[in-house]
Order: structure tokens, then sequence, then C-alpha cells
């Protein structure tokens, strides 16, 4: 069972640090703001949703687990937040990288 | 060498990377965010290091409070800044040579350190028990040097009249300007009505659980900080009239309720700033759940800079 788990968090750590490496590989390589800003949003979302996935079972209890996804949902709403308000000021400057 | 040891040095480089950088670019925004990316990474070196208190505080007033008057500093200064000639070779070179040397010294003053260092560690654990608290970093702060903290929040409060005596002398009790952006269905003000119920929820368990692990009044304080920021900017409320009565009760209450606690030593227990057998740990919580307040106060306060416009009612 304890093994089971480890697979799992073994598992899904690594997933969620692929999205990590491609988000920060589209970063650099995409070419403007508003595609950038797509490649961001992937590893926030995904990868750290993954990773706290992930770290779900090795959690010091249901209150430690409770603030690993608390970490999670924060992360989700401010990145959200800020992509918005991101891409609302590149439409208001007008397209430009 | 183990993963740990190569996620160090890539850390150390990191840092080092972002440091250089953060003095080499030209444009000060650019310089700013800078420095806020290099406090977060020193956070994590702090976190690696197992100060994990230190951390809290380097990533929420070093890198958050300080990058947001930053910030603002950059702003202001972005209209005088095209005009303005570079220092000269001689300012810098001198300049570059001073931190130069500051540096060295403390590289080595760490390097010459005996191994294993002096270290007040064990006899600040032996004491703590007395004190009721379980956290060893808070002990220091309101046991053993309970006069530094003290002094450290009257140094807050003076900061924040020396923001304030910028002001002209009509703008004095006046109200400091904010840039907010009034969309009523904008994207910032549905943040700045979901959050703060959690940020402010988030800040007193930040400060409650200081007694016994990693956080306290400063931690506390910056996310409250955080929150009302939040909501001025997007002008959800607005700035309050920096002569309100109510607002300086607010700044002054922190440091002068852990001063009556402080004479209060005198008459309870051996003098100042020492509490009576038994009931050190619910003084400590009275004072640092004021000091929360005023330290989120306050540090708004200095962020929005000083009064600039008086509200004649």
């Amino acid at each position: 069972m304890t093994l089971g788990l480890d697979l799992f968090t073994v598992l899904a750590v690594s997933a969620g640090c692929l999205f990590f490496i491609a988000g920060t590989v589209g970063l650099l390589r995409f070419p403007d703001t508003l595609t950038r800003l797509h490649a961001l949003t992937k590893a926030d979302n995904l990868g750290l949703g993954l990773v706290v996935l992930g770290l779900l079972p090795q959690s010091a209890g249901m209150l430690g687990a409770l603030k690993l996804v608390c970490v999670w949902l924060i992360a989700q709403v401010s990145s959200a937040v800020v992509s918005q308000l991101i891409a609302g000021a590149i439409r208001d400057k007008g397209h430009e990288s | 060498m183990s993963p740990a040891t190569i996620f160090d040095i890539g850390l150390a480089v990191l840092v080092l990377g972002v440091a250089a950088w953060t003095i080499l670019v030209r444009d000060t925004f650019a310089a700013v965010v800078s420095f806020v990316v290099y406090g977060l990474l020193v956070a994590l070196v702090w976190v690696r290091l197992s100060a994990v208190d230190v951390a809290l505080t380097e990533a929420a007033i070093g890198s958050g409070v300080t990058g947001m008057l930053l910030l603002g500093a950059a702003a202001r200064l972005r209209p005088a800044e095209a005009g303005a000639t570079p220092p000269s070779a001689l300012i810098c070179a001198s300049a570059a040579g001073l931190c130069t040397l500051i540096a060295m010294g403390l590289a080595a003053t760490t390097l010459i350190l005996p191994d294993p260092a002096p270290t007040l560690a064990p006899a600040a654990m032996a004491g703590l028990p007395a004190s009721g608290l379980g956290n060893p970093v808070t002990g220091v702060l309101f046991v053993y040097r309970a006069l530094d903290t003290l002094l450290e929040k009257v140094v807050l409060v003076l900061a924040l009249v020396g923001v304030w005596s910028l002001a002209a002398d009509e703008e004095w009790g006046g109200t400091p300007e904010i840039s907010a952006t009034r969309q009523p269905d904008g994207i910032l003000t549905f943040l700045a009505q979901l959050l703060p119920p959690v940020g402010i929820v988030l800040a007193i368990y930040m400060f409650w659980v200081g007694a016994d692990h990693p956080g306290g009044a400063f931690q506390g304080g910056a996310l409250l900080t955080a929150m009302w920021l939040l909501v001025l900017m997007a002008g959800v409320r607005t700035a309050p009239a920096t002569g309100l009565v109510a607002l300086r009760l607010v700044i002054v209450a922190g440091p002068v309720i852990f001063l009556a606690i402080g004479f209060a030593g005198f008459a309870w227990a051996d003098g100042f700033l020492s509490y009576p057998a038994g009931y050190a740990k619910p003084l400590i919580v009275i004072a640092e759940a004021a000091l929360t307040l005023s330290i989120g106060v306050t540090l708004g306060l200095l962020a929005l800079g000083p009064p600039a416009r008086i509200d004649r009612q």
C-alpha cells in the first residue's frame, strides 16, 4: 500500500515537473506576450496541481493535505487574475510583443 | 553529490545571477521586478537553512512590501529619470568599491568563524518552556530581546511620520493618492472581493501559530497590508484621510500596548518588559495581536505614500 502511494507520488510530481518545464520552455520560446501567458498558466494550474496531488498521500494528516490544496487554490486564483490583468493591459496598449 | 547539494548549488548560482541582473539592468522597473524575484529566491535559501521564520519575513517584507514600495518609487521617478544625467564614473566606481568591500568583509567574518560556530541556541531552548512558547524565534523576539522588537515597531511608526512629512503643508492630514482602477465588473474587483476574507483568516492564523511554529506579527501584518492594498487598488474602498484619529490610534496601538505591558513589568515582575510567571504567553499574544494590526496598517500607509489631497467635507 505504501509502495503504491509512493509510486503515485513519484509519477504525479514528475508529471507536474514536466508541465513546469514545458511552461518554462514556452515562456522562453513563444513569440508574444499572450502566448507566453498561455504557457505560464499551464505551469501554474496543471504543474502545481499535479505536484500537490502527488504530495497529498505524503502529507501529515488531513490538515496538512487541506493546507496543500489551499496553496494550489490560492495560486490558481492569483495566476488566473494576473493573467487576465496582463492580457487586458496588452489589449489596451495595442498588440505588441 | 546528493540531490540536495545539487539543488543548493543551483539555488546559490540563481541568487547570484539575479542579484547581478538587479544591479546591471538599466531600467528601474526591471530592476525592481528583479529585486522581488531575488527576495523570493533568498526566502528559498532561508528555507534550505531551516530558518522558516526568516524565510516568511523575507518573502513578505523583503520581497513583497519592499517590492511594493520600490514599485511606487519607480513610478514616481519615471518623469524625472528621462532627462537625468547618469552618475559620473568616479561615483559608480566608489559605490562599487564600497559594496565590494562590505561583501568581502561579511564573507570574511562568516568564513573565519570557528567550526562549530559559537551559538546561544541551547541556552535559548533551555529557557523557552518557562515562557510557555514553542517557537524559539518568537521566544527571542518577545522574551530575550523584547526591547529590540519594541524599538523596531517604534521605528516603523517613525518611518511613517517621515513619509507623511513629505506632504505639502496644506495637504497635512489629507488622503494619499492611489491610482485605483474602478471597474465594477473587472477582474481586479472580483479578486478584491474574493481574497480579503481568506487573507484575513490567513493573517490571523499566521500570527496565532507564531507562538509555537514559524509565523508571527510581521508576517501576519504584511498579509493584512496586501489585502488592504488590493482592496484600495481595485477601488472597492477609498484610502482613509491620514488625519483620522481612529486611524492614528490603530497605528500606535501595537507599540503602546507593548510598551504598557513592558512598564507593567515593574509592578508585576522583575522590571521593564519582564512577564509574571505563568502569564508570559497570554501577554505576548495580546501584544502580538495589537502589533499585527498596527503593522498591517502602517505598512499599507507607507506604500500609499504621503497625503496628496484634502477631502473637504
